[in-house]
């Protein structure tokens, strides 16, 4: 998931090569910045998406990394009937906002005010769920989709970048500020957060939390499916690729606090950047552990993350 | 199960056991119905702390995996006796158990839950990256049988009686735990903390002290599994496996000792069962998660007892009585 | 209109205060509860009641001021330390035990003054048995005393209101404290059930318990009460014998409004 090191050639970036070429410990330490980034992008993307449904509801939806893996492999399947990229990525993102809906509407709205344990083994439930069918309809092997626009790295100085991570990282930019937008400023959106600090009182006002509800998930499958086909060509597309993406996802979203969105992005980029220095500066195979150290650091130390102000 | 007296469900619980171990004679079936005795132990540890104690851990699988490494780490490759070997792991979990629950058991609910789950997962990424000491993630082999007084354990057939007779011990003693002092104070910890608290009850040390309990049950059954199998991989030891510990003690009755063991059984004959539909494992197994959350959430026992009471209220119209509590 | 500390004092509030964000709940309050008295609390809702009482039980700690024990500062300390130093209390919200029988709620009550720990209990030693027989008649007791024995196996939670709040009145009882906080107890209770709480209030004086009452009956309160402090935006504004708080214009004024006149 990280962007390779290309052919060298003549650099559109002659400041950066300027600031690394004295000091070359400098260069691969933007090479770390920059997968930390990117990664940090797809944490974030998935981060928004646990966000979102718990803005709404209080509710950790324990397969929101499921949503990443479903919107990957549909648009896979997708692109190799039709070879169009933004048809597939339409059809990916749609297909798994309906299961979204779906899910919402058949495991979770039965049960209505739960205890937590509740939620989230049903939700963990149908994460195993979800995986199971899709290694029923896809088998275990990997998938490829072929990036948005082409394979030629980029050169930023001393590193490289490939053109799917800025396609990453523009496009969780562009959605997350559509989204704070969205929350803030218009009606619906406050309707939603509304919901969640008192369904009761929401309702007398005339705001039909199921709906809200409703829309809350299908939003989160549509940023967990666009996640998943963001990174698809730089990941490949497998089964089992959803479950240590949600946790990791799940983990940026409480670093940053849970209640802000804002604070689930900034958790993302956070987890992504320590994860790259740590694999590229201490040791590659404790890679994964890094976000769930961080979990923990926050979680006993500011439980309510770095933006969160919710209890 | 509402024998009039403790002791007669003991006694049969032995009767049975020991009918089975004179009725059975293959391998396969005692190799099964190990596996069931130590899931139990498993269980009714961690039933403790969710179902009575009312709290949330996703991370049990850990203090397994660390009886287990321990175990044959320091069998496999010290030469070390088994059961000091066991009583290491004991040590090792308990210790591990206080050093997380401290700062862990301050937090509730979900981010309880986080914390627990962070905790296994990092065990079990340790387990597979330590690879001079554990062996990563094409595990341990090799570790030597449990042994007593010379006489090696090494086939299904003869660990059983030591698995069972732990097995009953270690239910014995929770379903006295439960009913005592001690077990009032922690299903009021759940009920209210702050009713508790008021009544003297010291809710924190309370319950990093059944967190530990929790964690040196299942630092027992890793430590038996290690040496039932002689092998052990990390991968059994994850997050996938936490989750199915919790299925177990959902699926049998949260707050039931004898649930755990149901739980623990079903779980665990059913994949075998349905092994034919191998490649639907994890669709039943995350529909049944789903099922039972939605429709039983009191447990497959109580959830049918409850059933059936409604149904008599619907029939009948008589006003359906809350079971007492029962073991 | 403050008596001076004596030995008579069981209970003391010096100054206490404490703010939620910009909401003073306790102004500068001080107060003292006499060994064997009943002293009332009364003020309109969010006058600071409930809050006097989280501050003595330990649930909140005073940003300024001293609780005193029995001579002993309390403040900040937990909520079961304080507990077991003798104070119980009841909620205003009934917090049962409702996955247990009425019986087992009233053993909790035991809970600090019996030993058995989580080995104890899973061994069943001869002496936790008889300490759990021990446990088990205290417990029958205060049920009979409250009249609850009857029902002692049935479960608390489908206990109508009134005989929850008598449960949780029992379990607080179990505890033998020496002072007892009563969090609106005869809330939800009709009017026969809120005569068998004044005979019991009273009879739990006569027996030299100390009392602090939180009431918006009037008629309970006037009855039980041997002092009332009146409590207003989380002031102190008047204390005294019953009568005379009854025709104190201050108090009339905090619950009716300024415009009205005696």
């Amino acid at each position: 998931m990280v962007s390779g090191q290309g052919r060298k050639g003549s650099s559109p970036w002659p400041l950066v090569t300027s600031l690394t070429t004295p000091l070359p410990i400098l260069a691969p330490l933007l090479q770390y910045f920059i997968s930390g980034l990117t990664n940090g992008a797809i944490y974030a993307l998935i981060a928004l998406g646990f966000g979102i449904i718990f803005n709404t509801t209080t509710i950790i939806n324990f397969a929101q990394g499921e949503f990443v893996m479903l919107g990957a492999l549909c648009a896979i399947s997708i692109y190799h009937l039709t070879p169009s990229l933004p048809l597939a990525f339409l059809g990916g993102v749609i297909i798994v906002s309906l299961v979204g809906l779906a899910f919402e509407r058949l495991a979770l709205r039965p049960v209505g005010e739960a205890s937590p344990l509740t939620l989230i083994i049903i939700t963990v439930g149908a994460g195993v769920f979800f995986k199971g069918v899709a290694m029923l309809l896809w088998g275990k092997e990997s998938y490829t989709l072929p990036p948005f626009s082409g394979e030629a790295p980029l050169h930023l100085g001393p590193a490289t970048i490939l053109p799917q991570n800025l396609w990453i990282l523009g496009l969780t930019l562009v959605l997350v500020l559509a989204l704070e937008a969205f929350f803030r400023l218009t009606l619906r959106g406050k309707a939603m957060r509304a919901c969640a600090y008192n369904p009761r009182a929401a309702r007398l006002v005339g705001i039909a939390a199921s709906r809200m509800v409703q829309f809350s998930f299908a939003l989160s499958a549509l940023l967990g499916a666009g996640a998943g086909i963001l990174i698809a060509p730089l990941t490949l597309g497998v089964y089992d690729m959803g479950t240590i993406l949600g946790l990791k996802g799940f983990a940026a979203a409480i670093i940053g606090g849970l209640g802000s969105l804002l604070g689930g992005v900034l958790g993302g980029l956070l987890l992504g950047l320590a994860e790259s220095f740590t694999c590229g500066l201490i040791s590659s195979g404790y890679r994964d552990a890094v976000a769930f150290l961080l979990l923990l650091v926050v979680l006993f130390l500011r439980p309510r993350g770095l933006l969160g102000g919710r209890q | 199960m509402n024998f009039a007296r403790p002791w007669n469900r003991w006694v049969l619980f032995a009767l049975v056991a020991l009918a089975i171990a004179a009725g059975l004679d293959n391998e396969y079936y005692f190799t099964l119905l190990n596996f069931i005795g130590i899931y139990t132990l498993l269980v009714v540890g961690l039933n403790l702390l969710l179902g009575y104690a009312g709290q949330i851990s996703l991370g049990h699988a850990a203090f397994f995996g660390l009886g287990a490494y321990t175990s044959g780490i320091l069998t496999a490759t010290c030469g070390v006796n088994p059961w000091l070997a066991l009583l290491a792991g004991l040590a090792l979990s308990g210790s591990a158990a206080v050093l997380i629950g401290v700062p862990a058991l301050k937090l509730r609910g979900y981010y309880l839950a986080m914390a627990t789950l962070g905790f296994g997962i990092i065990v079990s990424i340790i387990l597979n990256q330590a690879q001079p000491l554990t062996g990563g993630p094409s595990g341990l082999s090799g570790i030597p049988p449990l042994s007593l007084a010379g006489f090696p354990l090494n086939t299904a057939r003869r660990l059983y009686p030591l698995i069972w007779l732990a097995v009953g011990v270690i239910l014995a003693l929770s379903a006295n735990l439960v009913d005592s002092r001690a077990g009032r104070a922690l299903r009021a910890l759940h009920d209210s903390e702050a009713a508790a608290a008021s009544l003297g009850v010291d809710t924190a040390r309370l319950k990093l002290k059944i967190f530990v309990w929790s964690a040196l049950y299942a630092s027992l059954a890793g430590s038996l599994y290690a040496h039932s199998l002689n092998f052990i991989a990390p991968a059994s030891f994850g997050f996938m496996f936490s989750i199915k510990l919790v299925a177990m003690v959902v699926l049998g009755g949260m707050a039931s000792i004898w649930g755990s063991l149901l739980g623990a059984g079903v779980l665990t004959v059913l994949p075998e069962l349905l092994s034919v539909f191998h490649d639907f494992e994890m669709v039943i197994f995350g529909a049944i998660l789903m099922v039972v959350m939605i429709f039983l959430p009191r447990g497959l026992v109580r959830g049918l007892l409850d059933l059936r009471e409604f149904r008599q209220y619907k029939r009948k119209g008589r006003f359906p009585g809350f079971l007492g509590p029962g073991a | 209109m403050m008596s001076s500390p004596s030995s008579q004092t069981l209970l003391e509030l010096q100054e206490v205060s404490l703010a939620f964000g910009g909401l003073q709940a306790v102004e500068r309050l001080s107060l003292r509860v006499n060994r064997g008295a009943v002293k009332a609390i009364i003020g309109p809702n969010g006058a600071g009641k409930t809050t006097l009482f989280h501050l003595v039980s330990g649930y909140l700690a005073p940003q300024q001021g001293r609780v005193l024990l029995n001579g002993e500062e309390i403040q900040g300390l937990p909520a079961h330390a304080i507990a077991r130093r003798g104070v119980a209390r009841t909620f205003q919200l009934v917090q049962l035990f409702d996955q247990m029988t009425v019986l087992e709620n009233a053993m909790v009550g035991r809970h600090r003054l019996s030993r058995a720990g989580l080995l104890a209990g899973a061994l069943q030693l001869p002496r936790t048995r008889a300490e759990e027989r021990e446990i088990r008649a205290r417990a029958m007791e205060v049920l009979e005393f409250v009249g609850l024995d009857s029902r002692a196996h049935q479960s608390a939670a489908v206990l109508p209101l009134g005989l929850k709040r008598l449960l949780e009145l029992a379990r607080a009882l179990a505890m033998a404290p020496t002072l007892l906080l009563l969090d609106e107890p005869a809330s939800g209770l009709d009017g026969a059930e809120t005569e068998r709480l004044q005979e019991m209030i009273l009879d739990l004086k006569a027996r030299g318990l100390t009392t602090l009452l939180v009431e918006h009956d009037m008629g309970l309160t006037m009855e039980v009460a041997d002092e009332i402090a009146v409590l207003n935006y989380g002031r102190l504004i008047a204390e005294g014998q019953p009568r005379a708080i009854q025709k104190n214009p201050e108090v009339i004024a905090a619950y009716l409004g300024t415009d009205w006149q005696a």
